[in-house]
């Protein structure tokens, strides 16, 4: 299990997989949007999505968990 | 007027309170729970807590800015730049509230605020603009089909957009397939509108805006021009007037095109309509700003008038406070640099506490900004920390000021664009002034490693 967190506070503007997709390593999951800047999140490995902790509009801090994915 | 309510943030909500101490006209903050702190909420003469950090739940509340607007007793509301400035609904609340708006009225701002009907206007007024679609293109086979009549490169546009957000440059059919649906589900996020349309791109630009000034009574005039063409991701970094590298002929010319635009659509209060100039000097007309912009400090310090105690009198149903367009004259050269809490090579955000930020007072260098040490760079808001803007004799007082200034200013604790400027200033790319939009991106192809340090 790994977990996918922000690297930075901000407001998550889309989540773009859904818990049980098959992602790949560099795949963006999700995009935040901080200062006017959008801020793609990566999964650094491939596998299976087994949660998604947050939805569209959630604003969340830097460290917060925003996804796990599977081997 | 005898109390302003700003229903803005930060620097731009501390400089128009200075002008209204100046006047002796009260003012009213409202404030974010994130920003209690900030130094325009102590400077205001009141101040009341609107929400919580995210903008929709405080700076965008309309209904309880405009009711605690009413319970003080205030006679205006001033909306500084973005958040509600360019918002219709918000000035058509405030006027029916029996308030008066500092800005056009709602009408102007919802034609410019439309890009394709402003565009359409333009072309009716004979201003020149981009070649491009005078509609939305609905599906992917309608912007390919344009796009093909056109010509690549495009840019993808927002029609309800600006600021840089919600445009992508499209080099090929390819292109434009991948980002078609993004952008329309970006402007619908962002703008509340999904309606995209197409532009040439022009290559090797300028982005020169003209400064314009309407009152009550159909006076319309221009404050010279700025040259923003140093840019990063779409947003304007450095702002310069008079803009170098620019003939008078042609700088005839573009007053000339910004004066009928604003005539156009009777335009009164502040306004900036923007172009984008060839290689060969032929201009468009981009869109028109129908608020005060961020680099208005630039114009005030060539032209010696402040922008704000204009936008205030012609709010108040008073004439411009010139007798007509030859008063106004232009004199030194004056450049603004935007100061961002950001990786100055990456460009990403770097909120936190301003430890320390220090400067040469001596310096004679004027600064607008809206935090202190100790402050907060939260990300909820823009990651402009400060606006430093030199004024000289000419153009290259002017630089060699600035790079005097850029080694005495200090901001620790969060990342700051600083080092950027300390070795951009004193490049050839910026210090020859025939830039385009393109030089900062160009600039750190080979300077990165230097700006990382």
């Amino acid at each position: 299990m790994t977990q996918v967190k922000a690297a930075m506070a901000g407001t998550v503007f889309t989540v773009n997989v859904a818990e049980g997709d098959e992602v790949q390593a560099g795949q963006v999951i999700i995009v935040l949007e901080s200062m006017k800047m959008e801020i793609p999140v990566e999964t650094e490995i491939g596998g299976k999505v087994t949660s998604i902790n947050v939805q569209v509009g959630d604003f969340v801090n830097e460290e917060d968990v925003l996804a796990v994915i599977g081997e | 007027m005898n109390k302003i309510l700003i229903a803005n943030r930060g620097e731009i909500a501390l400089r128009i309170m200075k002008t209204c101490k100046r006047l002796g006209i009260k003012t009213v903050a409202v404030h974010s729970e994130a920003d209690e702190h900030m130094p325009f909420v102590k400077y205001a003469d009141e101040a009341y807590v609107i929400g919580p950090g995210p903008v929709l739940q405080s700076y965008l509340k309309a209904d309880d800015i405009i009711e605690i607007a009413l319970k003080v007793g205030a006679d205006a509301i001033h909306p500084g730049y973005g958040l509600m400035s360019e918002n219709a609904a918000f000035a058509r609340k405030v006027s029916d509230a029996g308030l008066t708006f500092i800005g056009p009225d709602a009408e102007t701002i919802e034609l410019m605020g439309d890009k394709i009907a402003s565009r359409m206007k333009m072309k009716a007024a004979s201003v020149p603009v981009v070649p491009g679609t005078d509609e939305g293109v609905a599906s992917l086979e309608d912007a390919i089909h344009a796009a093909n009549m056109i010509g690549y490169p495009i840019m993808l546009k927002a029609s309800a957009g600006g600021g840089g957000i919600g445009m992508v440059r499209c080099e090929s059919e390819q292109a434009l397939s991948q980002h078609f649906q993004s952008v329309k589900t970006r402007a619908k996020s962002y703008f509340g509108d999904d309606v995209v349309f197409l532009e040439k791109f022009v290559e090797n630009a300028r982005h020169i805006e003209v400064q314009i000034f309407g009152d009550d009574k159909g006076n319309i005039v221009h404050l010279f021009e700025r040259n923003c063409s140093v840019q990063r991701r779409n947003q304007k970094v450095i702002e310069e007037s008079p803009s170098p590298s620019l003939s008078e002929e042609v700088a005839e010319r573009l007053y000339e095109a910004a004066v009928a635009a604003g005539k156009a659509v009777n335009y009164r209060n502040a306004g900036t309509v923007e172009f984008i100039l060839s290689e060969n000097d032929d201009f468009y007309f981009l869109e028109m700003n129908t608020r005060l912009q961020v680099e208005h400090p630039v114009t005030e310090e060539v032209t010696g008038y402040d922008l704000v105690e204009w936008q205030i009198e012609v709010a108040s149903g008073n004439e411009l406070p010139v007798k007509d367009q030859q008063q106004i004259k232009s004199s030194g050269h004056a450049i603004e640099f935007r100061i961002y809490a950001e990786d100055p090579a990456t460009f990403m955000p770097s909120p936190g506490i301003i430890r320390k930020m220090d400067w040469n007072d001596s310096a004679n260098v004027r600064i607008d900004s809206g935090y202190e040490e100790g402050g907060s760079v939260t990300p909820f808001y823009d990651p402009m920390i400060a606006k430093v803007i030199v004024h000289a004799e000419g153009r290259q007082e002017a630089i060699n000021k600035a790079e005097e200034f850029f080694t005495s200013f200090t901001i620790e604790g969060v990342k700051t664009n600083i080092p950027l400027f300390q070795k951009f200033i004193g490049s050839k790319e910026f210090d020859h002034g025939d830039y385009t939009t393109n030089v900062l991106a160009e600039w750190l192809k080979t300077k990165k490693e230097e700006v990382e340090k």
